[in-house]
């Protein structure tokens, strides 16, 4: 929170007069890469748009941590267990920073998280796939979150100030994430014929999920060019993906893993890897809800908060007996 | 009583000799809760040495708004800087 007034009533909010000389300072003020803080004016829109993106991305911090919490009591080693909790440990204060952020606009927690929990607001794709084998915790790591990280990367320079912080607080814990999976990876492709057939089969299920992490492409990316325009999304999801996929290729091979894309070739004359046609059916669908572990993930998050629910009650309770004390 | 768990903002003094700097918030439904809130969110790689926690409520700050007309009069006084006097370049330590 970086003092907003949050008793500030919607209807307030809606019937702001958007002016145009507001508009032309704000637009100004983007473009010449100021950030926006809290209570500076901004159009409803770009609030709007951030509150959207922000809790999504929260969302998702927080939904990822159930796929890999799958594997914790099974972790093959007690380092690679520590190593998994402290991962997750992170997911979850990920989450927490870009809940702030998305507090600064105006918004509080418990509807975030009831937007989430009725279906109408958003996380990433990625996590409704289920991790299978121990090698899915490994692929996660190195292509899951090195796929955040290329798009994290590029919001530390997003035009709302608390998002931008949260990046850079983000990034500076991604990289250990990254470094982790593919190090699990690199154990399972030196191993044994099983180990490597299991790397190669998780490689093989999340290469593709992973590439869909971007979004639409670019053509096809109804929020971009506003988003673009605004500097809240500083590079296209195209170019991101891209960027991805150029620096995935060379470490696969170290691993001495294949991509599976027939198509995936290096190309000369732009210097960047072809590759081949995304299914974005099974991304709809995806987006859609659709499939089992859609509904086990978001069931998991309802009983977390209703079955936890008498903590936060107790706690509540018992600051207040306190405070009585004192006042008396 | 409230339902909803106050908001505090977190603030960390990263070593001794450094003053606490604003990292973020946390809710919690007390001051105990947020120090603890704040320390497992803000401090797992030894970030720091000390924390503050403050409710977000007792904030006062100034309004953008007011900006320009709250420090403006800061730029016309050129001659608070030390570079806005002139000194020969043979005088030294000045």
């Amino acid at each position: 929170m970086y003092t907003v007034d949050y008793s500030k009533p919607q209807d307030a909010r809606a019937a702001q007069v958007e002016d145009a000389d507001r508009l032309a300072a704000f637009d100004a003020r983007v473009a010449a890469d100021d950030f926006i803080e809290p209570k500076d004016w901004m159009p409803e829109a770009y609030r709007k748009t951030l509150i959207r993106q922000i809790s999504q991305h929260a969302h998702s911090e927080v939904v990822g941590m159930l796929p890999e919490g799958n594997w914790l009591t099974r972790a093959p080693s007690l380092r690679r267990k520590a190593i998994l909790l402290a991962k997750i440990q992170d997911e979850g204060g990920h989450g927490l920073y870009l809940y702030s952020a998305a507090e600064t606009l105006g918004v509080t927690r418990e509807e975030l998280i009831e937007a989430l929990h009725s279906g109408r607001a958003k996380y990433s794709t990625i996590f409704n796939y289920p991790t299978l084998t121990w090698a899915d915790i490994g692929a996660i790591g190195w292509l899951v979150d090195g796929a955040a990280i290329m798009n994290q990367v590029a919001l530390q320079r997003t035009s709302y100030g608390p998002y931008a912080r949260a990046m850079v607080r983000i990034c500076k814990e991604e990289s250990f994430h990254q470094r982790q999976g593919y190090e699990a990876l690199m154990v399972l492709a030196n191993g044994t014929h099983a180990q490597r057939r299991m790397a190669q089969d998780a490689l093989n299920r999340w290469w593709w999920p992973s590439l869909m992490m971007f979004g639409p492409p670019d053509d096809n990316s109804p929020n971009s060019a506003q988003s673009i325009r605004w500097r809240i999304k500083r590079e296209t999801n195209d170019e991101l993906r891209q960027r991805f996929i150029d620096a995935t290729v060379p470490q696969a091979e170290a691993l001495g893993l294949s991509i599976p894309d027939p198509a995936l070739k290096w190309n000369e004359a732009t210097q960047h890897y072809d590759c081949g046609q995304i299914d974005w059916e099974e991304f709809y669908a995806v987006v859609r809800g659709e499939g089992a572990t859609a509904k086990d993930r978001i069931q998991a998050r309802i009983d977390a908060w209703e079955k936890n629910a008498w903590v936060r009650e107790a706690a509540l309770a018992h600051a207040a007996k306190r405070s009585t004390k004192q006042a008396a | 009583m409230s339902n909803v768990t106050p908001i505090w903002e977190v603030f960390v003094r990263a070593k001794n000799g450094l003053s606490h700097r604003h990292v973020g918030s946390v809710h919690a439904a007390d001051a105990r809760g947020a120090v603890e809130a704040a320390r497992d969110v803000y401090t797992r790689r030894a970030e720091g040495v000390s924390l503050w926690v403050v409710p977000s409520s007792t904030i006062i700050a100034s309004d953008p708004g007011e900006a320009a007309a709250l420090f403006a009069p800061a730029e016309d006084k050129i001659y608070r800087h030390p570079t806005f006097y002139v000194v020969p370049d043979n005088v030294k330590h000045i």
